[in-house]
């Protein structure tokens, strides 16, 4: 939920996802769901060349489960912020 | 700090890893070191001011040798899906 949250709060700002398959795609951040379901819009394939098929996409929706990395703006963390919040979810997860 | 006492429950020792830089091994010979930000349940990470080391082994026919290529990137800021991790591991202090 945490994580979740940390990407709602990047949404329409720009990020780069790398999946499974090392393909990276460059875009907007739009949305993000539980699964961590992403849909960028106004995307760019970084190498395009190995890539040929992407160049038409200008905007998708990316399976959570196919991800590896997503590259944040480090400005939109506020990472005392998110360190702090991790420990209180840790605590409340303990209390079940 | 009495370690034992502590630490209960495994992730507890990366919960004490916050804020310090950690080793992750992951999937497909990667592997991460970054400073500790959030994790989950599922072992999401985030991480700042990452570098990443990719092993590559390319096996050349006709040749018995292996050769080892080693690639290293650096990124400022990182979440990394838990499904490809394998450990993480606290500084060595």
């Amino acid at each position: 939920m945490l994580i979740f949250s940390v990407f709602k709060t990047l949404t329409d700002q720009q990020v780069t996802v790398e999946l499974k398959n090392d393909l990276s795609i460059t875009g907007t951040l739009k949305s993000v769901d539980q699964f961590l379901n992403i849909r960028l819009d106004n995307i760019k394939v970084l190498d395009e060349a190995r890539h040929p098929h992407m160049m038409a996409v200008k905007n998708c929706f990316i399976r959570g489960s196919v991800v590896r990395y997503v590259q944040l703006p480090p400005s939109g963390v506020d990472t005392q912020l998110l360190e702090d919040a991790t420990r209180r979810e840790h605590v409340s997860q303990a209390k079940r | 700090m009495d370690t034992s006492l502590a630490i209960q429950e495994p992730f507890d020792l990366i919960r004490l890893s916050l804020s310090e830089r950690v080793f992750v091994k992951l999937r497909g010979d990667r592997e991460l070191t970054g400073v500790l930000h959030a994790y989950d349940g599922h072992m999401n990470l985030i991480l700042s001011d990452v570098e990443e080391t990719i092993m590559i082994i390319d096996q050349h026919e006709g040749t018995t040798g292996e050769q080892h290529t080693i690639a290293k990137r650096k990124m400022d800021m990182l979440f990394v899906r838990g499904d490809g991790v394998i450990l993480v591991s606290p500084p060595s202090r």
